[in-house]
């Protein structure tokens, strides 16, 4: 257990020091490359923004995130049990997903003018939720046809069926896509938050470092956006083993 | 249905209702892509109360079509399909089925696993009940002390054994077997073929057992029905004039083996009339 916590703070630990090194040896001015010991005077400095502007990041991103899982579950569903339903909205899920999202952020910008907080969970959604319904849609699709019969035989509902049986077993591949979505999402609200800058967000802050050239700043606020995607990330997994637990086969 | 009629003669509790099953004339093709492809082609089957019909017949030749007929998830293009004396229309409570692949849930235990039909049937009975009554099955195969254990957590012929607790844990009519032992090896499928025969003696049921296994299908079934190749009709029926409590011994008694060698020409047929069909 103990192993589990040192181990990778270790690794960051050493990561930090060859980054100092490198900073270091080559003589990096702050404005090519800000170091590590720059980096807790840069959020002493701006403690609250980070505290107050992190916040917002992460709960556009969480919000966009719920929003993926849920319409993402749906389109799953209908894809999943009906193949004229696939065969219709494969083609245009693939293009919409395909388009980059950057392109939207001006497009939503304008339909929804002076929406921010609208329109950057908007944007977490639109990008996170294609893993999603493609891995619900493919768990329920691909479902065995014996699973579904044990239960259909004694005239057990669709809905039944799908609660007792197609859900559970596609969990495994939703968490799976969850992980990915997290990040999406995560890279969604930065978008907006960068491109379109409101003063929301800590990618505001980061712009904001740019346009006053406050390198230790930028820095600092990666390292705040790495951490946030990480917790992100963690949380998503707690959730997997909670609920899926059972598809980890480890040491059986 | 029962006990409709006082005084009438009863089998292990049934009503001696003349066939407990009935496919009269079964037609069906089934849409492909590359056009309608006949599977069923004049099936007849019948099967008494409280008997099991074993049901041979070459690979692919439709006899997991007639498994879902029976279980009322497919109805036939052309002719009757009969279950205690009703037509059947659609899926009925009364039916239980286990596969080839055993179908065991992952994220339930194997207690739970045993029990999801009751959770189906009988939505009511107090959890309790179901659990005596799953455990009453798990220890007649042979499982006390796996309920609690996960299905991957059990070996192929375990697995087995636990599917075949689900399918009959709510007691049903209708037991509908679908090659249950066919991916074991030998010696666990006899092992598996007495456990069956026991669970037989224990509980009424009325069975279809699908079977590549001719030594398989004379141990267990009271008759033998052989299907045609593709498209299937039945071919050949054969009374299986064996005592009920028989043991494995009995397969190599002379009557077991001139049944054997009958059943063996009867598939030559019914390869023939496949081979014919290009298939
Ligand atoms: N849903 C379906 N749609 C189209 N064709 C099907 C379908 N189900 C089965 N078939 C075809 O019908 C034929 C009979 O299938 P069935 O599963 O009943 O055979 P089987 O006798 O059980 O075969 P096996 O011994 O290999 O289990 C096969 O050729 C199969 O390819
Ligand atoms: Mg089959």
């Amino acid at each position: 257990m103990l192993r589990k916590i040192i181990t990778p703070v270790l690794a960051i630990l050493i990561f930090l020091g060859l980054w100092e090194l490198l900073v270091w040896a080559n003589g990096w001015p702050n404005y090519k490359m800000a170091s590590p010991s720059d980096l807790p005077p840069a959020f002493w400095k701006y403690k609250e923004l980070f505290l107050l502007m992190g916040w917002q990041t992460l709960w556009r991103t969480v919000v966009g995130l719920l929003l993926a899982v849920i319409v993402g579950t749906l389109i799953g569903m209908i894809i999943g049990f009906s193949k004229l339903a696939r065969d219709a909205l494969y083609p245009l899920l693939v293009g919409f997903n395909a388009i980059p999202k950057a392109t939207l952020v001006p497009v939503i910008s304008l339909i929804f003018i002076g929406q921010h907080d609208f329109n950057t969970i908007l944007m977490a959604f639109m990008i996170s939720f294609f893993p999603i319904a493609v891995s619900v849609g493919i768990g329920l699709s691909t479902l065995e046809p014996e699973y579904r019969d044990i239960l259909r035989a004694l005239g057990a509902s669709r809905f039944t069926i799908f609660r007792k049986i197609a859900l559970p077993k596609t969990l495994p591949e939703f968490f799976g896509a969850l992980k990915v979505s997290a990040t999406l999402a995560f890279i969604g609200t930065n978008l907006v938050e960068i491109v379109s800058p409101h003063g929301r967000g800590l990618g505001a802050l980061f712009k904001s470092g740019e346009t006053n050239g406050d390198y230790p700043l930028m820095f600092a606020v990666l390292i705040a956006l790495a951490v946030l995607g990480i917790v992100l990330y963690y949380a998503v997994i707690f959730l997997e083993r909670t609920f899926a637990g059972w598809a980890d086969r480890e040491g059986t | 249905m029962r006990g409709c009629c006082p005084g009438a003669p009863t089998f292990k509790g049934f009503l001696l209702i003349e066939n407990l099953i009935e496919i009269k004339g079964a037609r069906h093709a089934y849409q492909t892509a590359s056009g309608p492809l006949p599977v069923l082609d004049g099936l007849d089957v019948a099967v008494p109360a409280g008997t099991f019909a074993a049901v041979v017949g070459p690979s692919g030749c439709g006899k997991s079509t007639l498994t879902k007929l029976v279980a009322g998830l497919m109805k036939p293009d052309e002719g009757e399909v009969w279950l205690h004396g009703e037509r059947v229309t659609g899926p009925r409570k009364t039916v239980g089925m286990a596969f080839q692949n055993p179908v065991l849930l992952e994220w339930r235990s194997i207690l739970d696993n045993v029990i999801l039909p009751l959770e189906i049937v009988a939505p009511k009975m107090p959890t309790k009940d179901r659990t005596a009554r799953a455990m009453e099955l798990l220890e007649m195969v042979g499982l006390a002390g796996f309920e609690n254990k996960r299905p991957s957590e059990l070996s192929g012929g375990m697995r087995q054994r636990a599917s075949l607790c689900r399918s009959i844990v709510h007691k049903p009519e209708v037991l509908i077997l679908d090659e249950p032992f066919g991916a074991l090896d030998a010696f666990t499928r006899e092992d598996l073929w007495q456990t069956m025969r026991d669970l037989r003696a224990a509980e009424p049921f009325t069975a279809v057992l699908i079977t590549h296994d001719l030594r398989e299908s004379v141990f267990l079934g009271d008759q033998v029905i052989v299907l045609s190749g593709r498209p299937a009709r039945t071919q050949y029926v054969m009374d299986v004039d064996l005592p009920a409590d028989r043991t494995l011994d009995v397969l190599f008694t002379p009557p077991a083996a001139e049944m054997l060698h009958t059943l063996r020409d009867q598939i030559k047929i019914a390869q023939g009339r496949a081979d014919e069909g290009g298939v």
